[in-house]
């Protein structure tokens, strides 16, 4: 079985990121593998290792960006690329999948295309949903199991309510959520293989198609308002006491 | 001069980090309180290769180099001193001394489990009567047709009541000619009859860490369980000693640099006088000692590392980076405490720990007295390395993924 996994490198999320002069900046907090793109890794893993096949991870960015790759190579993927070209700037979440697409049908042949549900820095998680448009294959979202049974696949879907059964046919994408257990560490003989890796970058020219172009706009990104913080230490002469009074204070306040 | 860290060694560091981090960092303060062993962290460490990553593949290793242990040392010493203390003994004192002086059949019946980390190793040397003094032993073992019958105590162990083997030390001639020719090195199954072990407790610090003693009685050890030839256990012995002050010279590395991260991130939240006190100069001057003394110790271990990969002996420089870490170490501890005010005296904060676990490395695995003893000898000549019957392999790349 063929599966992708699709990466994108983030600020750590550690880092403290703000805006200065209107740019975003978050100091010299290392750059790092999207935590639910990790998820998504160890989920691809798990399906190579339950039904044989290869992992390839993929990622759009600059030459950085080979560590979020390295990252997913370390802890187990087969092979890795790297989609590059200056054109390649200022995108939007359409124009990511679009080039995604792209991606893997040169690929070709996959049949799992896995992705973290969000990332975590411009939060918007449509880039699964849309590449799958454009694909014209199935989006199985929030996706916290998956069952690949001949040509199809059955998924649970972790929603707000509940939990939601589906099924469709392979080809499909996938966005994951936690519920796969927690991304393994790269192991010592995976971080070899991924520090001597060389990983091929792909141009537009080499997935044939021509620069595409945002069409939302950023036109502005501002620090949300700083709050107001006051502190109230509430005292008393037992636990129960002080329990109580804080009891009454959250009540007052409506804060329940 | 390249001062650049491969890809290699930062993944690896980010990954040993990760996993203290993880695993370790939630629970730490529960077991140090408790005086016990995380009972999972070492299974875990097997589990990942951490407990055999610097031996080469074919001998159940994961095929990193020396530096590699010392940055996995240092990250696990980062987080608490009793995860180094446990590659101290397993890979420094143990695994590595059979990798340099077993056999081939030792290195396949011994290495093999203790890489793989499916069995557990310490080194015991110490007696009740003598440390410092390794020519002192007198635990005994007496040959015995195609076996030793051990009898004796050692005190101080690490891993005492947890390991599976101990790389030890005996006397096998009461009368050699020098006291220090009349020893042997063996590697002793600690399940065998005649073996007792117990914890010691109410130790200042490394309270996560086993310590304890192991008593033999008339335990009997194979012929092919001595490591290198009779007499040559106090040769043996001192190598062993280089191999564990490495881990911990870059152990205490890591602890140091535990104290300033520390101490940068409170002294700029906590406000006296209307100022954070990283704006006060007495402040300063500590971190900045500090980081200058990070920076000092890290250069140690990495060049003490890069010297074992070529296969150069470097008694001496693991020496310097073993004083000079664990002494600073302990003194960034104290400094960081002094900068965490009262808060720095409760355990509701690390650098207290990290104080009383600073200090049984000023001790243990040869005190500073006996490091200066060695540099003193080394300075005026009175010390030179001669070759050993058994060298520690240079590392080779692609030797070490066989
Ligand atoms: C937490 C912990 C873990 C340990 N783990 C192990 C282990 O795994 N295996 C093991 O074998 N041992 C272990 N030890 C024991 C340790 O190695 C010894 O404590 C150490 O070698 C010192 O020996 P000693 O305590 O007998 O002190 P002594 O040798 O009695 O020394 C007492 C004092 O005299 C000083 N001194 C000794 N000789 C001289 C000299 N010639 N000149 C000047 N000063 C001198 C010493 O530096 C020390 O300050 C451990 C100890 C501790 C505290």
């Amino acid at each position: 079985m063929k599966i992708v996994v699709c990466v994108k490198q983030v600020p750590d999320s550690a880092a403290k990121v703000v805006v200065e002069n209107g740019k975003v900046t978050w100091g010299d907090a290392p750059l790092v593998i999207n935590p639910w793109d990790e998820y998504a890794v160890e989920a691809a893993l798990q399906q190579k290792e339950a039904h044989g096949g290869t992992v390839t991870a993929i990622t759009m960015g600059g030459e950085s960006a080979k560590d979020a790759l390295k990252h997913a190579l370390a802890m187990g993927a087969d092979d890795a690329i790297l989609i590059s070209d200056p054109a390649l700037s200022n995108l939007d979440t359409q124009a990511t999948a679009q080039v995604l697409s792209a991606a893997i049908q040169k690929i070709g042949g996959v049949e799992l295309a896995f992705f973290g549900r969000q990332a975590i820095d411009g939060d918007a998680g449509l880039v699964p949903a849309q590449t799958a448009r454009l694909l014209d294959w199935p989006a199985l979202t929030l996706a916290s199991t998956i069952k690949v049974e001949g040509d199809s696949v059955r998924v649970e879907r972790a929603i707000e309510e509940g939990r939601q059964v589906v099924t469709a046919k392979l080809p499909a994408v996938f966005s994951l959520v936690k519920d796969f257990g927690e991304p393994r560490y790269p192991s010592f003989m995976g971080i070899r293989k991924a520090s001597r890796a060389v990983i091929p970058a792909w141009s537009l020219a080499e997935l044939s198609i021509s620069a595409p172009a945002a069409v939302i706009a950023w036109t502005e990104i501002t620090n949300p308002p700083s709050r107001e913080v006051k502190c109230d230490i509430v005292t008393g002469g037992s636990p129960e006491e002080i329990a109580e009074a804080l009891a009454d204070k959250i009540l007052a306040e409506k804060v329940l | 001069m390249d001062f650049t860290l491969s890809e290699e060694h930062n993944m690896l560091q980010r990954m040993v980090r990760d996993f203290s981090q993880k695993e370790i960092a939630p629970v730490i303060k529960e077991y140090d309180r408790k005086q016990e062993p995380i009972p999972f962290a070492l299974p875990r460490m097997g589990e990942l290769g951490i407990l055999g990553l610097c031996f080469p593949v074919r001998y159940g290793g994961q095929g990193m180099d020396y530096i590699s242990l010392g940055l996995a040392c240092e990250e696990l010493e980062a987080l608490d001193t009793s995860l180094r203390v446990a590659m101290s003994v397993h890979v420094g004192l143990c695994a590595t001394t059979i990798f340099q002086w077993g056999t081939e059949e030792q290195k396949q019946k011994f290495l093999i489990p203790l890489a793989k980390g499916e069995k557990l190793g310490c080194g015991a040397f110490t007696e009740p009567g003598c440390g410092s003094d390794v020519s002192a032993i007198r635990a005994s073992a007496k040959r015995a047709g195609d076996a030793y019958i051990l009898n004796g105590e050692k005190m101080w162990i690490s891993l005492a009541s947890k390991a599976d083997y101990a790389l030890l030390t005996m006397r096998t001639n009461k009368d050699a000619a020098k006291p220090s020719q009349g020893l042997s090195t063996f590697i002793v199954d600690l399940h065998s009859p005649g073996v007792t072990s117990g914890d010691i407790h109410g130790k200042l610090g490394v309270r996560a860490g086993s310590t304890g003693w192991i008593n033999f009685q008339d335990v009997r050890v194979p012929l092919e369980n001595r490591i290198g030839e009779e007499g040559e256990g106090f040769k043996i012995t001192m190598s062993a000693f280089d191999h564990g002050r490495y881990t911990v010279g870059s152990g205490a590395t890591g602890l140091l640099r535990a104290a300033l991260e520390a101490s940068v991130k409170y002294s700029q939240q906590r406000t006296t006088f209307g100022r954070a006190i990283s704006e006060y100069q007495l402040i300063q001057e500590k971190i900045a000692r500090i980081s200058q003394d990070y920076e000092i110790a890290r250069l140690l271990h990495l060049k003490a590392g890069w010297l074992q990969n070529q296969g150069e002996r470097c008694t001496r420089e693991i020496s310097f980076c073993k004083k000079f870490a664990t002494e600073a170490s302990f003194k960034a501890a104290d400094d960081a405490i002094q900068i965490h005010g009262a808060y720095g005296f409760s355990d509701e904060y690390d650098v207290e720990r990290y104080l009383r676990n600073a200090r049984g490395a000023i001790i243990y695995e040869g005190s500073s007295e006996i490091q200066t003893l060695i540099q003193a000898g080394y300075a005026l000549g009175q010390r030179e390395d001669k070759p050993l019957r058994c060298e520690l392999p240079a590392y080779d790349v692609e030797e070490w993924q066989k």
